[in-house]
């Protein structure tokens, strides 16, 4: 396969070995991978960092008074570190770990949502939420007395800013709880824009950031939301680890989410009292190894740098787009002015699940359904689609791959 | 890669019968005139599929359905009704018994030799063994199928 770079100074093919599973051929095909956005490949540091963990120094974190124990914590601790440098916080004890993005929104809607807010107050998501951000909203809608209003999405796929403006004028919104970046569409929504709206209304926001953190460097105090919540296996770290991100006179407002070791300052049977902001919202033996191996992949982002990531995804998105336009029957989904790589379609002759085994079938890896997404679904009218997306080791030439490929599955269908 | 190639990659699941009866399937009509009926959801993916049968006497007399899905679960849908008019319901319960394991598996280790005939007819289907999620897919209508005749309005989820 010819391997393509693009114009500004990255080395694909580079990137690439940095990735062991990429040599993998898929039913004697090579893998073309691009089902990044539903999870990312790691590279081999991460995969290194977790071994040498487990092979070298592991015991259990903040408790030990010995060797092991105090190597342990401090490598599992430096991940927050690196994760506030990402985000560029104010400070590390504003990165609570939780197990993935749906935990980091669980912890904020059970915490932030009983202990903040008051009944009668709303929560307002958009229209292109995935699950995890429309579902623990509702559990707080009928626990709690929140209302739940949702701003609209334009035809193009964008966030309708009018209406979501006219959903805060009654000041009742508490909380805006919107993606920075749809998991279908692409969209990345106008945070800054979002953010000066949602405040001047007395409401604090809230940005699912699973897969704009892929794609763009998030400053949080340039954004200048409240919470952000992003996942580590999306950005080519392990499983099992997400973060929550919120100002700290936020955090202290909270009250815990869950229960037991680790979150407590002191316990009696009477009165237990709580550990500072962040460990009082970690809950018992955190994911240590993933904590390493989340370090490591900070440190890999790092190293290729937001800004060549970020080009490199715009020339794959653009040629994307460009070369689907060009296959009859291909329908993208989304036409939004701010995108990242994200794309969905439909394929007249052929339906998404079809179509995803039929490019499984040349060894081209697509996610395919509803991609956790139904209300955006429904709005578009739609069951489900296919869906590409890229990372840091995406080709042209594998766009190239999925085009021909697509052509082929039309072409079989007709 | 020129559009004459041939597509022998792409046959092994989707034989010209799938493709054929995924395009044009013969039964899927909603009917005037039913006996039971009920539908199945596959949640995961989003299929969705209804059922309606006339009996003839014992047996079923005809199978009509609509269905929103891949081009497999459609052709599964299309193939059942075929094949399980003029069955009874216990040859037809049998026939799904017979016809799920070679989904699972690819072939019908212990199938009834009364069952030889319509399994051979749905054998284009077995190479869903090899896609555990699409295995799904062609049994779903055969589920909502079951449940029509079992008198519940939804299929039970695997």
């Amino acid at each position: 396969m010819n391997v393509m770079t693009n114009p500004v100074a990255f080395d694909v093919t580079r990137i690439r070995e940095d990735f062991p599973i990429l040599k993998q051929t898929i039913r004697g095909k090579p893998l073309v991978f691009l089902d990044s956005a539903a999870s990312a490949q790691k590279p081999q540091v991460v995969i290194d960092a977790m071994v040498h963990a487990m092979e070298t120094q592991y015991a259990n974190v903040h408790r030990g008074l010995h060797w092991m124990s105090e190597r342990t914590t401090e490598a599992y601790e430096a991940a927050r570190d690196a994760a506030a440098a990402l985000m560029n916080a104010n400070d590390r004890s504003e990165i609570v770990f939780a197990g993935n993005s749906t935990g980091a929104i669980n912890l904020l809607a059970h915490s932030y949502g009983r202990g903040v807010l008051k009944p009668g107050q709303a929560v307002v998501i958009s229209g292109m939420e995935h699950h995890s951000n429309i579902v623990p909203w509702q559990m707080l809608r009928d626990a709690h007395g929140i209302e739940l209003r949702v701003a609209p999405v334009t035809d193009a796929g964008e966030l309708d800013m009018d209406a979501f403006e006219a959903l805060l004028e009654d000041g009742k919104v508490g909380l805006v709880a919107i993606t920075h970046m749809s998991n279908v569409l692409g969209t990345i929504t106008p945070a800054e824009r979002i953010v000066k709206i949602a405040h001047a209304h007395g409401a604090k926001v809230m940005f699912d950031g699973s897969q704009a953190i892929v794609h763009r460097k998030i400053d949080v105090q340039a954004l200048g939301c409240d919470f952000y919540v992003w996942t580590g296996h999306k950005l080519y770290g392990p499983t099992g680890i997400g973060v929550l991100w919120g100002r700290k006179e936020l955090l202290e407002r909270m009250p815990p989410f869950m229960g037991g070791g680790d979150m407590i300052s002191s316990v009696t049977y009477e009165k237990t009292t709580w550990a500072a902001v962040p460990h009082k919202f970690e809950a018992g033996t955190p994911a240590i190894l993933e904590g390493i191996g989340l370090k490591a992949a900070i440190d890999y982002v790092q190293s290729i740098g937001y800004d060549a990531m970020a080009a490199h995804e715009a020339s794959l998105t653009e040629h994307a787009l460009a070369r689907l336009a060009g296959v009859d029957g291909v329908r993208v989904l989304g036409q939004a002015q701010d995108r990242g790589g994200v794309i969905s379609f439909t394929l007249d002759k052929a339906h998404s699940h079809d179509v995803a085994t039929l490019l499984d079938r040349q060894g081209i890896a697509v996610r395919a359904g509803h991609h956790c997404a139904e209300p955006l679904m429904r709005r578009f009218d739609l069951d489900s689609t296919a869906r590409a997306s890229f990372g840091v080791y995406t080709t042209h030439a594998e766009i190239d791959a999925l085009v021909d490929g697509l052509a082929r599955v039309r072409e079989f269908f007709q | 890669m020129s559009p004459s190639d041939s597509f022998d990659d792409l046959r092994d699941l989707y034989q010209e019968v799938i493709l054929d009866h995924g395009r044009r399937p013969r039964h899927a009509i909603r009917l005037a005139e039913f006996d039971t009926t009920a539908k199945g959801d596959n949640p995961m993916c989003g299929d969705r599929v209804q059922v309606w049968v006339k009996f003839a006497d014992d047996s079923i007399g005809r199978v009509g359905f609509e269905a929103r899905g891949c081009a497999i679960s459609v052709a599964s849908a299309d193939l059942m009704a075929e094949t399980v008019q003029g069955r009874s319901k216990t040859d037809t319960r049998a026939l799904f018994a017979a016809f799920r394991d070679m989904a699972r598996t690819g072939t019908c280790p212990v199938c009834d030799p009364s069952l030889a005939e319509p399994i051979e007819r749905l054998a284009p289907l077995s190479g869903v063994h090899e896609y555990p999620t699409r295995v799904k897919c062609a049994t779903l209508p055969w589920h909502a199928l079951i449940a029509a005749l079992d008198g519940a309005k939804e299929a039970s989820s695997e």
